[in-house]
């Protein structure tokens, strides 16, 4: 077993160089690699072959838009509402504003259901608020439920993956964590692997006090919480236990029930491939009489930092996110890089937008840059977002808030050699003389038309791991002026 | 169909990016002997520099407007202005309309040249509506779909089609998903552990896919994928789709 990252949720900043740090031990193990390159590569093929079977799928996303546009434009009014026909439904509504307060509410509601243990269904706005930290600090024992949180609550590590926590270990891995935390007989026998989760994990539904979701949707017109999952775990913890809360993103609104036919087609088959997740559960309230479901509902509307992204008119789109994974799968740098290099609990390209909007641009500088802009991302977003757009509008707000470090190996700052550069490419006399003037300086270390090593930043960059070609010995404008004309 | 007898051929400022200009000028002469075949007069301001991504992919978007504005005014008024490359392209017609959002006299010169500006293969397929160049070159080629052409511009059928009509070449599709060579523009410097590992992905289902060559439309991509050739020792080689429509062996 490789040592687990010690990857802190709740935390509020990420160390500057630590993504340079995890992506580099990523890259050199061959055994995270694989499984990373396997795991995205299947559910990218399956989403691709699910939205081939799909006529219209372009209308749908373009309504998915659409329709989070509208929410988004109006969430005080929709939030409203689903607060009201929350309530109407006997559920209770919470409203926490930070990290803080939502672990604080929901602490409070075990305590006043005096539940020692909670079961929880995976919900990565807990990961965001560092939920199971807080409990523990308060005598309260989170158990995951969903297998993949399950290995990562044993293993010490964070969601390797929005909707594949555990993508990067293989059942050999699962197999040595599982005989190392729970004694269980080794097997790399998938079926088996998960009956020793769920053995230990009945246990868990019959005794816990309080049962903990997240939201895929909250529906505005209806009060209802919808639930998408495959293992059955999620309608096992919002049913077995007494009390049941739900932690919802005040993005996760949408107006209205009919509008779940748009966005559950889109989320299974991005996410997963699926043309519905096997579980869909919607709950409305605390159970009636003759149904399942918990006696008492609890609704935490989180904000942790989503009002403030509401507020950036172009930003904003972030919210539109519904957490299908697909970018992630899609994305080169984050089959390379894995989930932990991001440093928090959102990964890929749309974590490396998330996670600025909410922890502040100061504490997560280095995220928007860590794409290669392909657009894949954007190409496959259920919703539409324009992640590269996106991205570049945050390397511009870098630029302009956020002092950056230093790069390695530079002379003047990035700014400066930005301006630098601008200055000579607005005088095409500038132009001209730096290009001669950095064709002497590479008499010096170009070999046989190439540069193997150079000290000096951006170049240093750029032959660490590959050679930079040397400059032509005459430029393109002065051999126009031998080609003679037409 | 034969373009050197039409009547009026369009006149094309070219514009040659900056790494074509200062790494492989040889990129730019392919382009403009193509061009001349086909009976195209072909001009070049030697006042033009860059098109400004550079800055603006790295956030520094005043420096890159002050950039991009000399290049709207040099080519104001040309009929069409061609370029090698699918980024700088993509640089100007999607994201300039960005950059000059506020500026509603140089957005409208954004506009003006927008529907002008083209890449390279875009131009012959879609402008002077040719495939075959007459070119011949008897080896077995990969095109690699760089990002800003295929995903900003939608060109993804215009190179192969060119490609194809090449005599004795055999086109390779890579297995790969039309995935990004990982070069980025200063991503490469800034995460070039990544970026060098996305190269060899690259390298990778070119080899496998049995090709010779590997084609593609920018200067950037090329420029980071042969760096990793050379040092690894690769035997792969690679070429921009001007110096393959240039090629008569």
């Amino acid at each position: 077993m490789r040592p687990a990252p010690s990857l802190e949720m709740g935390k509020t900043r990420i160390q500057s160089g630590q993504i340079h740090e995890r992506a580099r031990q990523v890259l050199a193990d061959a055994h995270l690699q694989e499984a990373y390159r396997s795991s995205t590569l299947r559910l990218y093929t399956h989403r691709l072959q699910a939205i081939s079977e799909l006529p219209g799928f372009e209308r749908l996303r373009e309504r998915a838009y659409a329709l989070k546009r509208e929410v988004m434009e109006h969430l005080d009014y929709y939030l409203a509402q689903f607060a009201e026909n929350a309530e109407r439904r006997g559920g209770h509504i919470h409203w926490a504003a930070t990290a803080a307060e939502a672990c604080a509410v929901v602490r409070e509601i075990a305590e006043g259901a005096g539940a020692r243990e909670i079961v929880k269904a995976k919900t990565m706005v807990s990961e965001e608020i560092g939920l199971n930290r807080a409990l523990e600090a308060a005598g309260v024992r989170p158990f995951e439920t969903d297998l993949g949180e399950f290995i990562v609550q044993l293993s010490g590590e964070g969601p390797a993956h929005i909707v594949a926590p555990a993508m990067h270990m293989t059942r050999h891995d699962v197999s040595k964590l599982f005989v190392t935390h729970i004694h269980s007989e080794p097997t790399d026998v998938p079926e088996e692997l998960t009956a020793i989760a769920r053995r230990v994990l009945r246990e868990k539904f019959a005794r816990a006090g309080l049962g903990l979701s997240g939201a895929n949707f909250a529906v505005a017109e209806t009060g209802t919480i919808v639930l998408v999952e495959n293992e059955g775990n999620i309608r096992f913890s919002t049913t077995a236990p007494r009390v049941h809360v739900a932690l919802v993103g005040i993005e996760k609104l949408i107006p209205r029930l009919a509008d779940l036919a748009v966005f559950l087609r889109l989320l299974g088959r991005s996410g997963t491939g699926q043309k519905l997740t096997v579980y869909t559960s919607l709950l409305t309230g605390p159970r009636r009489p003759g149904e399942d479901g918990p006696e008492e509902l609890h609704v935490v509307l989180v904000d942790n930092g989503r009002v403030a992204t509401l507020a950036d008119s172009k930003m904003r789109e972030v919210l539109y996110c519904i957490r299908c994974g697909g970018c992630l799968n899609a994305c080169p740098v984050y089959r390379k890089i894995g989930g932990h290099a991001y440093g928090w609990v959102y990964s890929g390209p749309i974590g490396a937008l998330i996670t600025p909007q909410l922890l502040g641009l100061e504490s997560a500088r280095e995220l928007p840059f860590a794409s290669s802009l392909c657009a894949v991302c954007r190409d496959v977003c259920p919703v539409k977002i324009n992640i590269p757009d996106l991205l570049l509008q945050l390397r511009s707000q870098a630029q302009e808030q956020v002092r950056a470090p230093r790069e390695k190996g530079a002379l003047v700052s990035e700014r400066t050699l930005m301006r630098l550069w601008a200055w000579a490419m607005k005088r095409p006399w500038a132009y001209s003389l730096g290009s001669r003037l950095a064709r002497l300086g590479q008499r010096l270390i170009a070999r046989e038309g190439w540069i193997r090593r150079l000290a000096l930043y951006p170049l240093s960059g750029w032959t660490e791991g590959r050679d930079l070609p040397a400059l032509a010995p005459k430029t393109f404008r002065e051999r126009w002026k031998e080609m003679g004309k037409q | 169909m034969n373009l050197a007898a039409r009547a009026t051929q369009p006149r094309v400022a070219l514009f040659i990016t900056c790494l074509v200009d200062q790494f492989f000028p040889q990129m730019g002469e392919c382009l403009v002997q193509v061009l001349r075949r086909l009976g195209v007069e072909v001009t070049f301001n030697p006042a033009q520099t860059c098109c400004g991504q550079p800055a603006f992919n790295t956030g520094y978007r005043r420096e890159a407007r002050e950039v991009a504005a000399r290049l709207l005014d040099l080519f104001d008024d040309a009929d069409y202005v061609v370029a090698p490359s699918g980024s700088c392209t993509a640089m100007v017609r999607v994201f300039y309309p960005e950059l000059f959002a506020n500026d509603p006299e140089r957005l409208r010169k954004v506009e003006r040249l927008r529907s002008r500006f083209l890449e390279f293969s875009e131009f012959l397929v879609k402008v002077l509506e040719v495939e075959d160049v007459g070119a011949s070159f008897p080896h077995r080629v990969a095109y690699h779909d760089s990002c800003h052409l295929l995903r900003e511009l939608r060109v993804e059928t215009e190179p192969r089609r060119l490609i194809r009509a090449v005599r004795g070449v055999e086109l390779l599709e890579l297995g790969d998903h039309q995935l990004c060579c990982g070069f980025g523009g200063t991503f490469s410097v800034k995460f070039p552990e990544v970026s060098v590992a996305l190269g060899e992905e690259k390298l990778r289902a070119v080899a496998a896919s049995g090709a010779e060559y590997v084609v593609a439309n920018d200067a950037g991509c090329l420029m980071h994928l042969a760096g990793v050739i050379h040092r690894q020792g690769l035997p792969l080689r690679t070429m921009h789709l001007a110096e393959l429509l240039a090629k008569r062996e």
